[in-house]
């Protein structure tokens, strides 16, 4: 079987593949990169909190123009997974205002992004709609 | 005049634009002459120089020195995004408060014309085994595949989220927006830009991140500010034709972000606006009512709409009934952006937090010729740097 590799350190795979957060014990606050402390109140100490892998599109935007390679367009949008914001592309959907709405019920999905010369598989993700 | 009162003494913009034949030593020299010059006074009574550059080295305001006057006095070289002119000159204001010197100088300048997007696709190289890096362990470059860093794509989200919100947002009212600041340009001689755009041809143009058109994005252009700044005792000892051309700071703030969930996930543009207004409102003793113009940070059309809710210039929820009725129009209730704003009149970034102030400051003195808000007494100036930082200043018409 390929051996896999997330394209984030929070893209937790498996079975039932979702993303996981630095939670803060004192205050909750949730964040996606490698802590020194909380932003919001000091504290030293996270745990790992799993993030729903459902949520609602907040905002989004149909990006046309982008950095060189970045292939377009694409929807990057922020999802609010029951209270914690994820920033994310929109994937599985047609990237035009007439399909991608605000508020539309998104879900977590991930797709292979390729395999380096290990043969490690690289997996990504973004959010689709709910069927 | 209180003698603890800060004071904008005098003031210069360069013409926004293409200097092909400038670099930002000679943009930056002649826009802190212009403001020596238009405050009557020389580079040997200023005790402080604050000088921002973001694009073209870390020590502009030495570099200007060695141009225009080696004093030997203090210079500091501030950055902050785009906030950086407006916190330059929140360091002048604070070296005069602090009573280390009755005048000082801030410079910001910037050399943007051909840039193309700013921000986006920060970690270049993909390897050739997947090896995670940085403080999201990745293993390729994110922008692109978990959202995007682009500064149009950016400010897309934050006035969608505003729509998401409140409701009443759509392509055609952010169109709007853009189509008055270009229309409010063709009054101003010192913008990049002077084209007036119809609805159709803003929202035709090319697609940038929608939905930004191009023409509803910030111009990038070359260009200089420069305010000189004297405390209320030493204005008062100058003669009358300079304190009738003063122009009081009523009020000079900063702010960062302060934490709150989701802002690291998508800059959060709203409450550090909020805090640093409802600061400069308490300190100039002012509401929002009392304002007659103001200069918002208009880096693209869908960050002005979030703006006028920031700023209190509507109800909370109403900035899109408060730009439908006018009021933002240069003939409305509360005139936003008569220089054209960043979308027309341009924004070489460090600049823009002077020259937004020089804005305000030439309609209260009656000086804005075409485009003079009559009878203008008080306005305000807002900037914010992602990242983040905002400055807001609130200017009054000297009563001398
Ligand atoms: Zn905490």
């Amino acid at each position: 079987m390929t051996t896999q590799i997330p394209l984030v350190d929070y893209l937790v795979l498996g079975d039932k593949p979702h993303l996981v957060a630095n939670e803060c014990t004192s205050c909750g606050a949730r964040f996606f990169d490698r802590r020194n402390a909380c932003a919001g109140c000091g504290g030293r100490d996270f745990i790992k909190a799993a993030v729903q892998t459902e949520g609602e599109v907040r905002a989004f935007t149909i990006v046309s123009f982008a950095a060189p390679g970045i292939p377009v367009p694409f929807v990057a949008a922020v999802v609010d997974c029951e209270g914690t914001s994820v920033r994310a592309n929109l994937v599985n959907v047609t990237p035009d205002p007439e399909h991608v709405t605000l508020g539309m019920k998104v879900r977590l999905a991930t797709y292979p992004m390729g395999t380096d010369e290990a043969g490690t598989e690289a997996v990504g993700f973004g959010f689709e709609p709910l069927p | 005049m209180s003698s603890d009162d800060l004071w904008i003494l005098g003031i210069h913009m360069t013409k926004f634009g293409k200097h092909p034949d400038k670099d930002i030593v000679d943009l930056a020299s002649e826009a802190a002459l212009g403001a020596l010059e238009d405050g009557g006074v020389t580079m040997r009574q200023m005790g402080i120089l604050a000088a921002g550059n973001l694009l073209g080295g870390n020590h502009v305001g030495q570099m200007v020195q060695k141009q225009i006057g080696q004093t030997g006095i203090p210079v500091y070289n501030v950055a902050n995004a785009c906030a950086t002119g407006a916190t330059a000159l929140r360091v002048a204001c604070m070296a005069v408060k602090a009573g280390e010197t009755d005048m000082a100088l801030a410079v910001g300048v910037e050399k943007l014309s051909g840039a193309g997007l700013l921000a986006g696709g920060s970690r270049k190289s993909e390897s050739p085994n997947w090896t995670p890096e940085g403080r999201y362990g990745a293993v390729a470059p994110i922008d692109g595949r978990i959202g995007t860093e682009t500064m149009p794509g950016v400010f897309a989200q934050v006035g969608m989220e505003y729509g998401h919100r409140y409701g009443g947002t759509s392509f055609e009212l952010f169109a709007r927006i853009a189509e008055k600041n270009h229309a409010h340009s063709t009054l101003n001689p010192m913008a990049a830009y002077q084209k007036r755009f119809t609805l159709e041809e803003i929202m035709n143009d090319v697609m940038i991140s929608y939905p930004n058109t191009r023409p509803m994005c910030s111009a990038n252009c070359d260009g200089a500010a420069a305010a000189v700044v004297v405390s209320g005792a030493k204005l008062a000892t100058l003669p009358l034709e300079q304190r009738r051309r003063a122009v009081k700071i009523a009020a000079s703030v900063l702010t960062t972000d302060p934490w709150e969930e989701g802002c690291q996930v998508i800059p959060n543009v709203n409450t550090l606006t909020r805090n640093a207004a409802t600061q400069a409102y308490e300190a100039a003793g002012i509401g929002p009512g009392d304002l007659d113009l103001v200069e918002l940070h208009d880096c693209f059309a869908t960050a002005e709409l979030v703006h006028y809710d920031n700023l209190m210039l509507c109800e909370t929820g109403g900035a899109v009934d408060f730009f439908e009725s006018g009021a933002s129009w240069r003939d409305g209730g509360t005139p936003v952006n008569v220089s054209g704003g960043l979308e027309s009149k341009g924004h070489p970034i460090a600049a823009t937090g002077i020259a937004n102030i020089w804005e305000i400051a030439t309609h209260l003195r009656g000086e804005a010729g075409d485009r003079q808000i009559e009878g203008a007494r008080v306005g305000l100036a807002h900037v914010i740097g992602l990242g983040s930082a905002c400055g807001v200043h609130i200017l009054e018409r000297s009563a001398a």
